[in-house]
């Protein structure tokens, strides 16, 4: 499993997606999608006010309109203990997770659910819940890290005492959580340096922003069990966790997967999951849920806002020598922001001898915070490579040699610990140095920024099965939602191993009851991970198949090769046998073809890009106009390069977003007044040139194919290329996210 | 015998100590070893994912080690 080839047939070409036509006519059925007969339609009631204690809630009037058949609020899910499970940044805590989807004795966000009902129509639902009469008694809020990380804060939880601290905490903070990584001499590295930059910098909250809204459909029958069709980034995962917070038994669920329309990590967890498996048990139909797009924005989680100060320093020479970084990043209403990745993601482009890094997870009255492409990553790289890019100027050292002089190469121990093994970031960078982006003039107001990014990757629990009917044609069975074009790229590695045409092959997303467990489509892990099960798989398949045939010759089965889709006898004693022989015949010669693998891989090779942007500034308006970009990434090899340049380029536009345009805007109460897509200003493709791409392939060695994960490592690097840009064309720095048109005149007018 | 490195967090139970030499063939035995020298510090472990030879391996706790392998701690990591 460590070797790599040249010369494929499939792997890196760019076949027609097999769910193409589906998506492309409207065929693919997505979460909103499915019906069942005589389907009830659920809402939510949620709460208006920012932090309140519930005093009451009254049913009565609710449950007595026509058409209601369930109303169920936090009191009707069972009490969960303090207990933590994998599945999300420093893991999932599913008491949390349990007081997020139903409030008990308190909201802590505008938009934090209170109740659940299911009626015959929606609009009977809507009538019922703005019945339900909830009388609350309005607590202090806190709205900012600032606010929440003062002394005298309001408190949101009387039990949260913050780990990690030197002493043990004698009360109650808003400060869940304190990381640190030290390592080295500082005053020494300050000492040595001749140059030290220090700057602080703020990032709004933003939203993942996924097209299609949270959707389910739950049908829980008289004996207890149920089926789920919903849309997610991984069905297992909602299985269990919906399972955990009924505390209900999850061989007792089935999820079935419906097509998702971008998650982008807010599909990793649940919110209407459960409230419609309980309203389904309660009503003894099926229920279906959909948000609106105002409780998408108002209760799902966006990533963290954020601050941080970041001091660096250096020798003339351009050698790094000590860097410090105090990062504070907002949970929302629970703890567990990706504060973890942040520390350990801000400073591990470089090779850094003294380093002291300190974060902070802080909870606030905010909706609770889900992951969101390399979690935490991209506003530790926004602070950390403008400081970079401010430490060239003033060396006068091009931004990219000062990169290639302090680069992070395989060997190197990373900021947070372990030695990187093999590694592309050299490689990005001297490919960004070669472009010819990186040489083309520039006119007045326009300026040019680069920034690097690096991300883990994750391997994870992984079941494939791939099987041969008896016409040859194959399927792929994996049971991690595709959300990037993982299907093709499954299909191309298993056609590369059988030698058939990978349109011969039929990739399919199970549910959760015909495969085995996989873990959720994230951490940039399928193409990796699965690919690793079904290549595995087709190995499995080619050695049995090449064993059938020697039975069928009666020859040893050391004389029987595979070659181009067809079992072969390495003396010529017999004829070939096809694919479809071996398969329409497989009943004499031992049974069905087909062969199931799970694994559990380490190995997911770290992801490294360098990017490139040009932008334009109306000095009169403040406007940022993003003329030209260039996303340069490792990807270790490309199976379907169209997939992973669509991989860079969403990437980057969601981080373009994030640096011009993107943020929550509440008012002076907490309420968020932009829960839309015409007041939050994503970048449509009116906005943006065509995001170029160079895929850097330096294999990694773990997998079969040398693949690396690419869906995270692309939005890391936008924010950072986007403002030393918009410095280069003003001469100003912009430290605070977004560079909206506001904010680029306040610098603009700051001369 | 592998080299384990303790995060700043975990310093306080080993004593300041960053890392130390410890004979285990599985990070489980590894635990075990380190529990007997720096109690409580297993449960701190529950939550972290272990690195071996600069991979985030899951679910470690029957992994081999290596008589040269380094082991690391880290915050839990799963990605979007």
């Amino acid at each position: 499993m460590t070797t790599t080839r040249t010369g494929y047939k499939w792997v890196g070409t760019r076949p027609v997606r097999h769910d193409g036509l589906d998506k492309v006519t409207g065929r693919a059925r997505f979460g909103a999608d499915y019906a069942t007969a005589g389907m009830l339609h659920g809402v939510v009631l949620r709460s208006p006010h920012v932090h309140a204690r519930i005093l009451s809630i009254d049913l009565t009037e609710a449950a007595a309109m026509p058409g209601v058949k369930a109303i169920i609020t936090g009191a009707d899910l069972p009490d969960i203990p303090d207990e933590t499970g994998t599945g999300s940044e420093g893991g999932i805590n599913f008491r949390d997770l349990s007081r997020n989807i139903l409030a008990r004795d308190k909201v802590l966000y505008e938009g934090h659910p209170v109740a659940a009902v299911a009626a015959v129509t929606l609009r009977a639902a809507q009538r019922a819940a703005e019945a339900i009469e909830v009388d609350y008694e309005i607590l202090p809020a806190v709205l900012s890290l600032e606010e929440a990380m003062e002394d005298d804060a309001p408190v949101l939880h009387d039990d949260l005492f913050t780990l990690g601290l030197d002493s043990p905490p004698d009360r109650p903070s808003n400060i869940s959580r304190r990381r640190v990584i030290a390592r080295g001499d500082l005053d020494a590295g300050w000492e040595e340096a001749d140059v030290v930059v220090e700057r602080e910098y703020t990032t709004k909250a933003v939203h993942q922003g996924y097209i299609e809204p949270h959707a389910v459909v739950a049908e829980t029958g008289e004996d207890g069990r149920s089926t789920l069709w919903c849309s997610s980034q991984g069905h297992f995962a909602m299985r269990t966790y919906t399972t955990k917070v009924l505390g209900w038994e999850p061989g007792d669920m089935k999820v079935i997967p419906a097509e998702i329309g971008g998650g982008f990590g807010g599909k990793t967890t649940i919110y209407l999951e459960p409230l419609a498996a309980l309203l389904s048990r309660r009503a003894g139909r099926a229920v279906k849920m959909v948000m609106t797009r105002s409780e998408v924005f108002r209760a799902t989680g966006p990533t963290s806002g954020s601050v941080m100060r970041i001091k660096m320093g250096a020798r003339r020479d351009g050698k790094l020598v000590a860097a410090t970084a105090w990062m504070a990043y907002e949970a929302g209403a629970f703890p567990g922001s990706p504060i973890g990745p942040g520390v350990m993601t801000v400073l591990a482009c470089y090779d850094i001898p003294n380093v002291l890094i300190e974060g902070y997870d802080v909870v606030l009255n905010k909706p609770k915070v889900a992951a969101y492409r390399a979690p935490g990553a991209p506003m530790a790289a926004f602070a950390a490579e403008s400081v970079v890019d401010e430490l060239a100027e003033e060396l006068g050292i091009d931004p990219i040699e000062l990169r290639l002089r302090n680069a992070v190469t395989e060997g190197v121990r990373a900021v947070y610990g372990p030695k990187y093994r093999k590694i592309g970031f050299v490689e990005t960078l001297e490919e960004a140095r070669d472009h010819p982006h990186y040489s083309a003039p520039l006119g007045p107001w326009q300026g040019r920024g680069v920034a690097s990014g690096y991300w883990f990757n994750f391997g994870g629990e992984t079941t494939a099965t791939v099987s041969i009917n008896e016409d040859g044609t194959a399927v792929v069975m994996s049971g991690c939602p595709d959300i990037g074009g993982t299907r093709a790229a499954l299909a191309q590695m298993a056609a590369e191993e059988l030698g058939i045409d990978v349109h011969r092959i039929e990739p399919v997303v199970a549910d959760t009851h015909s495969i085995g467990y996989n873990d959720m489509t994230g951490g940039s892990r399928v193409a990796f991970a699965v690919g690793i099960a079904v290549v595995d798989a087709s190995r499995q398949l080619i050695d049995d198949m090449c064993a059938r045939a020697a039975l069928i010759w009666d020859v040893p089965r050391e004389e029987v090769e595979w070659v181009d889709g067809r079992a072969q006898s390495v003396t010529g004693a017999a004829a070939p046998l096809t694919l479809e022989e071996l398969a329409s015949g497989s009943g004499a010669t031992g049974g069905p073809l087909s062969a199931t693998v799970t694994v559990n891989p380490r190995g997911a090779g770290a992801g490294f890009s360098t990017q490139i942007c040009d932008v334009e500034v109306d000095p009169d308006t403040g406007l940022v106009t993003v003329l030209r970009y260039t996303v340069v990434q490792d990807a270790g090899r490309a199976i379907h390069p169209d997939y992973v340049e669509g991989q860079m380029q969403g990437g980057a536009v969601q981080g373009i977003g994030w640096a011009l345009n993107e943020e929550y805007i509440f008012d002076r109460n907490g309420v968020m007044e932009n829960p839309g897509f015409l007041d939050y200003r994503m970048p449509v493709a009116s906005d943006l040139p065509m995001i170029d791409t160079v895929i850097v392939e330096v294999p990694n060695p773990d997998h079969p194919y040398g693949v690396r994960g690419v869906g995270e490592t692309g939005i890391i690097p936008p924010m950072a290329a986007v403002a030393n840009a918009v410095y280069a064309a003003t001469g100003k720095r912009m430290q605070d996210l977004p560079m909206s048109p506001v904010r680029v005149l306040e610098a603009l007018s700051g001369d | 015998m592998a080299r384990v490195f303790f995060p700043t967090a975990l310093q306080q139970l080993t004593g300041d100590l960053e890392e130390c030499e410890i004979e285990a063939s599985t990070v489980r035995e590894l635990f075990v070893r380190l529990e007997d020298r720096f109690p409580g510090i297993r449960e701190q472990l529950a939550s972290a994912a272990v690195a071996i030879d600069g991979d985030v391996v899951p679910g470690a706790l029957l992994e081999r080690l290596e008589p040269d392998s380094e082991v690391h701690f880290l915050p839990a990591i799963s990605g979007g």
